[in-house]
């Protein structure tokens, strides 16, 4: 199938917009090494601990039973609940804390399998090339037109009381086909590199080629294919559980949102009970963002460039642009 | 005839007329102080009707100094001192290029100083046909008539045919072309309003052997035509010495020699600019060994103190070390007033003894202690 | 025309795929849902509508796989996606003809406008890179980050609660019968304004942050350079040269994510209790009604696949190459 999207291509949705630079084995390295550098991919690092760490520990620290009816409803919050309380006086700092593990569970589950369909796909598509890879690219691009969301709906809808774990791999299965397109662009551009070529004219066996040559040079697209993966499956899990798809007991953000929508919270003006776990997706979301920012920003140096700099040219009111190079008389530059 | 003849016959020294002069001009990459400084302090002059040749190994800057000396060097390319004075030849209008502001600039462009760039592949805007990015150039230097339009596409086929390629390629779109018609076609949008500077930055790189001697064919005659002033970078030396009247060496961001293109060939001055010949075969006369040059081009991020060329020099002396030579007269001084090197061989007060026998040819053949 | 071929037979396995799967999801996934559904409608169902269940769930005994497949296609083609349960005796083709037009106004203007406006900032921001502009860079990815439906929910709290300035929920007002006059259409718009002001805004960061880095990318490219050295005039650099290219795969993106923006606006109907399919799904799913459900998936999909075939013209319209012979 004709392939006329370039690999930088815009996607909104995972903003892996990797150009297909070739990063070396040695650089491979050197990028997991350097992303910690990037400020951006920093923030976002630290973010995504904070709620990784709270996904482990939140059931233990969370103050009371997410599930304990009181008679203190619709409590707007306070130092005995931080977050207030739902219409039937649960304690929603607790079901947020409780529902991270949910999501963070989900989204890890669905990213890990949907990359690894991406690359085995991805590879070896790219690899044998000819009427395999016809077939193959055929499928994931099938699977990158059909939308995703609804898909996955009738799926969950149909299957009884689907849990963390189905939900998981719905997802995964409706959400590798992008990894797999940018995984193939780029093994289609390694497999004819001096390296590549080398090692097969050498008669190198070729799971070698593939583990030793090809791999280590798509981990910066892996990655940043992987962080996109969670976005997605986190999202898509938070939207099932919203709109009552997926099994309503398992605490996670969505869960809460559908209990605040169902129980007419927005009417209430109890904002207590719908905000904070928007907030908690959104920042999830953008420590993810972030990080993909930062590998962008280390794979494609034209981004890079201008967002190190940022900084000192405001400073010195420099206006670096295309076609009109700046002239700085000034004194500390040198 | 003597060499010396030559040249003093070619163009009296009094009657040039200086189009583009480059003053103590410096630029970085980067903006604080890791910034690295990709020239620094270069002075250069390109006179009327001149082809003035830039030439030396890749990362030397010599690229960068035609974007600078235009202002196209790209982020994070910044100025950092100096001047660039354009001075019209036909009514004397001019002025300085890194004082401009962007109306003035852009007047400025093209209609003055045109640029053929190092890729042809993709100097050209994919999206629009070869007669659209023709006429757009044309039309946005001239008055907003009713039949602006018509004209610039006539001067379109004109400059097509010029170039020597077929009139119906005016609707063609780039990928359409060979890299061949492409850089022509880029040559043909350069001189589309006789500009009196055209810029040539490696414009047959790209291209096979053949094609490289078409084009440069070519570019001379339309030089002797249309009577307008070249600035030719490459890093083909063997090409500057046939085409160039003059050759400005450029080492590590600076010009290390600047002289006639006779005399950088026969008698070379610096100790690189000697090297650089040594590299590729003599285009006439006995052969010699191959040498070379020992070492690797310089990184600009971390070069030597004093004179950047030391480490890789053959003659260097202690003061090398210390010093970073400016660009000055020879060692000849008075006899030799066209020309320029930056070298300490060529400072008296400095150098340990009489200049290398390599370095110190005189076309008489007598050398000076 | 190669190109627009290939893409035309790429879309009709698209669909034939969609079609499929549609017809295998109920028959491979585990459990009898025939039966929690008579159930659940005790009495309710007739054995006609019993009957066809079966059939649509393949757990008729009687006719094999290949029989009930090409029966699925020749119903497809009839117009016949079965009966609603909800909206029983309605067949589900009816349901979504009515629900349809809504969907088709409210996310086709509100996707394309968010896509021309991201797209037009995206444009704005990447030529002036390294300006104030730049700030709006973390805003946008913290906004593209939010789920729509959620951008819903503040929406609604924001401008339909606290500040009563827009209706909630519905797509028109409650006593208007559904006709051409001004009344009607009035309040249609009125009604519309909040849940497309959500979708073009949750749509647009993701627009912007894509175009800026393209807008970059291709900034550095020579013809850009090229166009400066004529002196062309910085509008025309900026549209004409640097992003009429940034904007080509812009649009390969647009079509490729519409399956994924599709999918959060019916959220943000389920939301705003807007009459369009997403909320008609919601309602489907909420009341078990698979044969609707498998309907307005279809649906979807075609619409889908149909908004992406006419991506490919523009694409194809928009860059020369993709029209060369051979």
């Amino acid at each position: 199938m004709s392939v006329q999207l370039d690999p930088v291509a815009a996607d909104p949705t995972s903003t892996a917009t990797l150009t297909a630079v070739a990063v070396r084995s040695k650089r491979g390295r050197r990028v997991q090494f350097g992303i910690l550098r990037n400020r951006k991919a920093m923030v976002g690092i630290v973010v995504l601990a904070i709620f990784i760490l709270l996904a482990i520990i939140g059931p233990w620290i969370a103050p009371y039973n997410p599930d304990t009816v009181t008679p203190e409803g619709l409590q707007p919050p306070s130092p005995a609940h931080w977050l207030g309380t739902t219409a039937t006086g649960q304690d929603i700092l607790s079901q947020l804390l409780v529902g991270t593990r949910g999501v963070m569970l989900v989204g890890l589950t669905a990213g890990i399998v949907a990359t690894l369909i991406s690359v085995i796909v991805g590879v070896v598509s790219g690899f044998i090339g000819g009427i395999g890879d016809e077939i193959l690219s055929l499928v994931s691009n099938v699977f990158l037109v059909i939308p995703a969301l609804p898909l996955i709906i009738i799926i969950t809808g149909l299957l009884p009381g689907a849990g963390g774990l189905t939900v998981a791999f719905v997802i995964a299965i409706t959400g590798w086909a992008w990894g797999a397109r940018v995984m193939r662009a780029q093994t289609l551009s390694l497999r004819k590199r001096d390296f590549v070529e080398a090692a097969r004219a050498n008669g190198e066996p070729l799971w070698r080629i593939v583990f030793f040559e090809i791999m280590p040079n798509l981990t910066a697209i892996i990655a940043s294919g992987f962080i996109g993966t969670v976005i997605f499956a986190i999202l898509s899990e938070v939207t099932l559980a919203f709109i009552g798809v997926t099994s309503i007991s398992d605490w996670n953000w969505g869960t809460v949102l559908f209990w605040a929508q169902s129980s007419q919270a927005l009417v209430q003006g109890a904002w207590w009970w719908f905000v904070p776990a928007g907030l908690c997706i959104a920042a999830v979301g953008t420590s993810l963002t972030l990080i993909n920012f930062g590998i962008d920003e280390f794979v494609n140096p034209r981004l890079r460039s201008t967002a190190a700099n940022a900084g000192v040219l405001r400073r010195k009111k420099i206006r670096a642009r295309i076609g009109f190079t700046p002239v700085y008389r000034g004194k500390d530059i040198r | 005839m003597t060499l010396l003849d030559a040249a003093a016959a070619a163009t009296p020294p009094r009657e040039r007329k200086p189009v583009l002069e480059i003053r103590d001009l410096s630029v970085d990459y980067g903006y604080d102080q890791n910034a690295v400084h990709a020239l620094q302090g270069v002075d250069l002059t390109l006179h009327a009707g001149e082809v003035l040749g830039l030439a030396g190994e890749s990362g030397c800057g010599k690229s960068t100094l035609a974007y600078a000396a235009t202002r196209l060097l790209p982020p994070p390319g910044v100025i950092t001192g100096g001047s660039v004075t354009f001075t019209s030849a036909r009514d004397g209008h001019g002025g300085d290029l890194l004082r401009m502001n962007d109306a003035e600039l852009r007047a400025q462009r093209w209609r003055d100083t045109a640029i053929v760039f190092q890729g042809a592949m993709n100097s050209l805007n994919p999206v629009y046909t070869v007669g659209r990015q023709l006429v757009d150039g044309i039309l946005a230097h001239k008055p907003r008539t009713r039949d602006a339009r018509e004209q610039a596409r006539a001067r379109a086929l004109e400059l097509l045919e010029m170039v020597g390629i077929p009139k119906d390629r005016l609707g063609s779109y780039p990928h359409q072309l060979s890299g061949g018609m492409r850089q022509r076609v880029m040559i043909a949008m350069a001189l589309a309003l006789e500009p009196e500077i055209v810029i040539m930055d490696e414009p047959t790189t790209a291209l096979d052997v053949v094609m490289q001697r078409q084009i440069v064919e070519q570019i001379m005659q339309l030089k002797d035509e249309l009577g307008f002033s070249v600035i030719f970078i490459t890093h083909d030396v063997s090409l500057l010495l046939e085409l160039a009247d003059r050759i400005a060496i450029m080492y590590a961001g600076r010009i290390v020699e600047d002289a006639s293109s006779e005399e950088v060939y026969k008698m070379p001055r610096h100790p690189y600019t000697a090297g650089l010949l040594h590299s590729f075969p003599p285009l006439r006369g006995p052969k010699r060994d191959l040498a070379g040059i020992p070492g690797s081009p310089p990184d600009l991020v971390n070069l030597p103190t004093g004179c950047k060329f030391h480490p890789r020099c053959p003659y260097a002396f202690d003061e090398c070390k210390l010093t970073d030579p400016a660009l000055g007269p020879t060692r000849f001084g008075a006899a030799e007033p066209e020309r320029q090197v930056a070298c300490l061989l060529n400072d008296e007060r400095v150098a340990p003894g009489p200049i290398p026998l390599e370095l110190g040819v005189r076309p008489e053949g007598d050398r000076i202690a | 025309m190669k190109f627009l071929i290939r893409r035309v037979i790429f879309y009709v396995i698209t669909a034939w795929a969609a079609v499929t799967l549609n017809f295998f999801i109920p028959r491979l996934l585990p459990g009898d849902p025939v039966q929690s559904l008579i159930n659940k409608y005790q009495g309710r169902l007739s054995t006609d509508a019993i009957q066809s269940l079966y059939v649509l769930f393949g757990l008729d005994e009687k006719s094999s796989l290949w029989d009930d497949y090409v029966k699925y296609w020749t119903g497809l083609f009839k117009g016949d996606f079965g009966i609603s349960f909800t909206y029983f005796p309605t067949p589900v083709s009816e349901v979504i003809s009515q629900s349809l037009p809504w969907t088709l106004l409210l996310v086709g203007i509100s996707t394309v406008l968010g896509f021309i406006l991201g797209t037009l900032a995206g444009v704005g921001l990447g030529w002036r890179r390294g300006t104030w502009a730049d700030g709006l860079l973390p805003v946008a990815n913290f906004f593209s980050a939010i789920p729509y439906f959620w951008l819903g929910l503040i929406a609604i709290s924001l401008f339909a609660v606290i500040i009563p300035i827009f209706p909630a929920s519905g797509g028109y007002e409650g006593g208007l019968i559904p006709d051409f006059s001004a009344d009607f259409i009035g309040s249609a718009i009125y009604h519309g304004i909040l849940p497309a002001l959500t979708i073009v805004i949750s749509s647009i960061a993701g627009w912007i942050l894509s175009m800026r880095n393209m807008m970059v990318t291709v900034s550095s490219e020579d013809y850009v350079t090229v166009a400066q050295a004529k002196g062309l005039s910085e509008r025309k650099v900026m549209f004409g040269y640097a992003a009429r290219n940034a904007v080509l795969p812009s649009i390969s993106g647009f079509a490729l994510s519409l399956g994924f923006i599709v999918g959060g606006t019916l959220v943000t109907e389920m939301v705003f209790s807007y009459p369009g399919i997403g909320f008609t799904l919601f309602q489907a799913i909420s009341s078990k009604d698979y044969p609707l459900m498998q309907g307005i998936f279809l649906i979807i999909t075609l619409s889908v696949l149909v908004a992406n075939m006419v991506a490919d013209f523009a694409y194809a319209v928009l860059d020369p190459r993709t029209r060369q012979e051979g």
